[in-house]
């Protein structure tokens, strides 16, 4: 018997010392450069810092990802439970239990206060990063709280949003190394907030899209092609303040050191996609399929040349590819940090595979980075043939906890 | 794990003997309070108790009912827990009701209907009586509930009898209008039967957990037959006469059973179980749509479980019987929106947003329902 360790303690342990180091220097995010290679696929990342962690962490590979409605009408009660969240969440990212007692502990009458599925596991690198809705301001005494940066998102061409799958009043973002461990930490949370949140809608994903360090590989997506090869990364500060974290004074200050959160469930039609040529295909993303290199060039890191011409002076990146419609130049120098994920949530009744990409940005204003973007990719992208928009999300997530009595939201609902 | 051994000091409410078959347990008729029987004018809308206040020790109603509606009479005491209760007193009828009552404060109330909270009034016991001990406590929680046990199994054999009776001659839109009153009383108590493997199912099996070799009788097997596009119950007049046969052996032994506390606390807990499981998804009564009244009365009868246990709760974790209690009330405020005269909506008639609304109060008081047998075991 292992008696009363915690499921997980030697390992966290491990991860803990690595863990200080990086999170003491982990401010601008300059030795955040190793700490993927630092922790391994197994450790634990620190929970509390400047900024909430899973944003410009190297994205893990297992997404699982929940939008609660609030449903009880007292303040109180809400407050409590993201305090009991945050004592939770603590526990969870360093590979311990979900409660004190732990999953197999507690008495034999009583249901234990974890959920039991990640007894045994390690930290598998599980980052919990909490935001806000916009449809949470209406109440709680919370309208003047609102950042302005918090405004809805417009509709945008081609939305076919469903309403059950979209929105919410607060969101958890659960990444990975181990799907389980995800979908751990969000069951627990789940579970603990019954009676005070409802889960409105959730999301698995797997296999990472981006690349937030430039220690990370870039991944494919179901495409087939290379995502997040411009990313804004991690080793990068001045892009990251300038386009990542919230600025003092750019609005409420609450959310200062925080970051506004986007995520669109993007469709794609697989099989249609599957039967278009290759060079079409390329054309349509504005890379070479195999290096990831803009149209034109050689390596995948090669800078894009929006202005190239071929023979018959026709742009090398279409007019309407995907790269060029969302790059900064394009977009008053926007760019965001992204974090999305593949999915597949099995196969329709028509035997299509249901599957997409889980779109996760983070950006310091909605209005002027995602927005922008968006609509020009809405428009004018030839990738909108293949592409179904089906949820949308938006949500303030507050700067990190740097003291142990701090917890989710202290600063909205101080 | 512990059985009543101060019977004593178990609180007895034993209903004077009209039913037929009915038994009769640890009341004495004789033993009347100062002042003589209470007089209850029961109507479809009042409820007049002739006194407002007792003497310590055993009281005695006389309820007549008035109205049009078969009523109930009740006593509670804090936190809706049953001291004692008549059922199924039919228009017209006159019912006595014994009950032991400490000092104290209590609510007594009829049930036009049947259902609801009832038309209340406060009632005041006065004179001296020593707290219980804990184990006390205890074995008052198993005999109350023992009680409400009985009562409830009493009031279902005699709703199944009707049932069956009017399959048997063939009484569609009666059988049809019993159904879901019949089962009140089974939904109420059914950790109790599921204490006794093979009747459940006989009773109350589905169609799908009906294994090979197996026949598919009991409720549901006659409420195909009886909400199919062309109802035909002329053949099951066996299924009939079986159901009685199990619903009559299934009251035997639910009443001889001793239930234990920490039975209670799992059973309340396994009646919300029920709801989220079986009720919510409508699997339950799939052809009728009455899962609303299966769902009403699982929560009636986890709520009973817990008020028999409420003066330990009180005692060992008080903050915990102030959530339930607040959970309780959510539970009832939600549902009541789907009262439809003295029953229920169907269940095809709810939206989706009506059911996660539904499935959110069930969660919100389950979660705390699942702490109570870890606070009753405690020594």
């Amino acid at each position: 018997m292992t008696g009363r360790m915690s499921r997980r303690r030697a390992i966290a342990l491990a991860g803990a010392g690595v863990a200080g180091a990086a999170g003491a220097a982990g401010i601008a995010g300059a030795a955040l450069t190793s700490e993927a290679s630092e922790i391994g696929t197994d450790g634990a990342y620190p929970f509390d810092g400047e900024h909430q962690a899973g944003i410009v962490t190297p994205a893990q590979d297992r997404l699982h990802f929940v939008a609660f409605d609030v449903i009880t009408k007292d303040r109180d009660r809400l407050v409590q439970m993201l305090k009991d969240w945050t004592a939770a969440a603590r526990r969870m990212t360093a590979g311990r239990d979900a409660g004190p007692i732990g999953a197999m502990n507690g008495i034999a009458e009583a249901p234990p206060d974890d959920t039991g599925e990640a007894y045994e596991l390690p930290p598998s690198g599980l980052t919990l990063t909490i935001g806000f809705g916009p449809s949470l301001f209406g109440r709680f005494g919370l309208s003047g709280k609102r950042p302005a940066a918090l405004a809805d998102l417009p509709r945008f061409a081609g939305d076919a949003l469903d309403p059950a799958i979209s929105g919410g009043d607060i969101a958890v973002q659960a990444c990975a190394n181990d799907p389980q461990v995800a979908v751990h930490a969000i069951r627990n949370l789940a579970r603990i907030g019954m009676g005070t949140v409802s889960v409105r809608w959730s999301q698995l994903g797997f296999g990472r899209t981006s690349s937030t360090s430039t220690d990370q590989v870039t991944p494919r997506n179901l495409f087939g092609f290379k995502d997040g090869t411009e990313n804004v990364k991690a080793e990068e500060p001045d892009r990251l303040r300038d386009h990542v974290w919230v600025q003092p004074g750019d609005g409420a200050d609450w959310m200062t050191g925080g970051s506004y959160l986007v995520t669109r469930k993007i469709r794609m039609l697989i099989e249609t996609w599957d039967r278009t040529p290759l060079a079409e295909q390329e054309v349509i993303v504005g890379r070479h399929k195999g290096s990831g290199a803009p149209i034109g060039k050689a390596n995948e890191f090669d800078e894009i040349d929006l202005a190239a011409v071929d023979d018959e002076g026709e742009p090398l990146v279409a007019l309407t590819a995907h790269v060029r419609l969302a790059h900064h130049s394009q977009n008053n120098g926007a760019r965001l940090l992204r974090r999305g994920y593949n999915f597949v949530d099995g196969s329709d009744g028509l035997g299509r595979l249901n599957a997409g990409l889980f779109f996760i940005a983070y950006m310091r204003d909605p209005r002027t980075s995602f927005v922008p973007i968006q609509r020009n990719l809405a428009r004018r992208d030839e990738m909108n043939e293949y592409l179904r928009y089906v949820s949308s999300g938006l949500f303030a997530c507050p700067p990190g906890l740097t003291s142990p009595d701090d917890f989710w939201g202290r600063g909205l609902f101080a | 794990m512990r059985t009543p051994r101060i019977a004593a000091l178990a609180v007895a409410g034993v209903l004077s003997a009209a039913l037929a078959g009915c038994g009769d347990d640890a009341g004495d008729p004789g033993a009347t309070a100062a002042g003589g029987p209470i007089k209850v004018q029961a109507s479809d809308t009042s409820c007049e108790v002739a006194r407002d206040s007792a003497d310590a020790g055993t009281s005695v109603f006389t309820v007549t009912n008035g109205g049009n509606k078969v009523t109930e009479f009740y006593v509670y005491a804090p936190g809706d827990r049953v001291m004692g209760e008549v059922e199924n007193i039919a228009p017209g009828l006159s019912r006595e009701l014994h009950v032991e009552l400490p000092a104290g404060s209590y609510e007594t109330a009829c049930k036009p209907g049947m259902i609801g909270k009832g038309i209340r009034a406060a009632f005041t016991v006065s004179g001296s009586a020593a707290p219980l001990s804990e184990d006390a406590a205890l074995a008052a929680a198993t005999a109350s509930y023992s009680r409400y046990v009985k009562s409830q199994t009493d009031a279902l054999l005699v709703k199944t009898q009707e049932f069956v009776t009017a399959v048997k001659n063939n009484e569609v839109d009666k059988a049809k209008a019993l159904f879901p009153v019949a089962r009140t009383y089974w939904e109420r108590i059914e950790p109790v039967a599921e204490i006794f493997g093979d009747l459940d199912p006989k009773i109350d099996g589905r169609e799908e957990v009906v294994e090979e070799g197996m026949e598919f009788t009991g409720f549901h097997r006659i409420e195909k037959d009886l909400w199919a596009a062309k109802p035909d119950i002329s053949s099951d007049g066996p299924i009939a006469d079986q159901l009685l046969t199990d619903v009559k052996e299934i009251v035997a032994k639910a009443q001889a059973e001793k239930l234990s506390p920490l039975q209670l606390a799992n059973g309340a807990k396994e009646l919300l179980d029920e709801v989220a499981s079986g009720k919510i998804t409508g699997e339950e009564d799939r052809y009728s749509h009455t899962d609303l009244w299966d769902f009403n009365a699982n929560v009636e009868g986890s709520k009973a479980a817990i008020a028999a246990l409420r003066p330990v709760l009180e005692e060992r974790d008080p903050a915990l019987v102030k959530t339930l209690d607040s959970e309780f009330a959510n539970v009832d405020s939600t549902l009541g929106k789907y009262r439809d005269g003295d029953g229920w909506k169907l269940h095809t008639e709810l939206t989706d947003a009506d059911l996660k609304g539904l499935s959110d109060a069930i969660n919100a008081l389950a979660e705390p329902i699942s702490k109570v047998a870890a606070v009753v075991s405690q020594k």
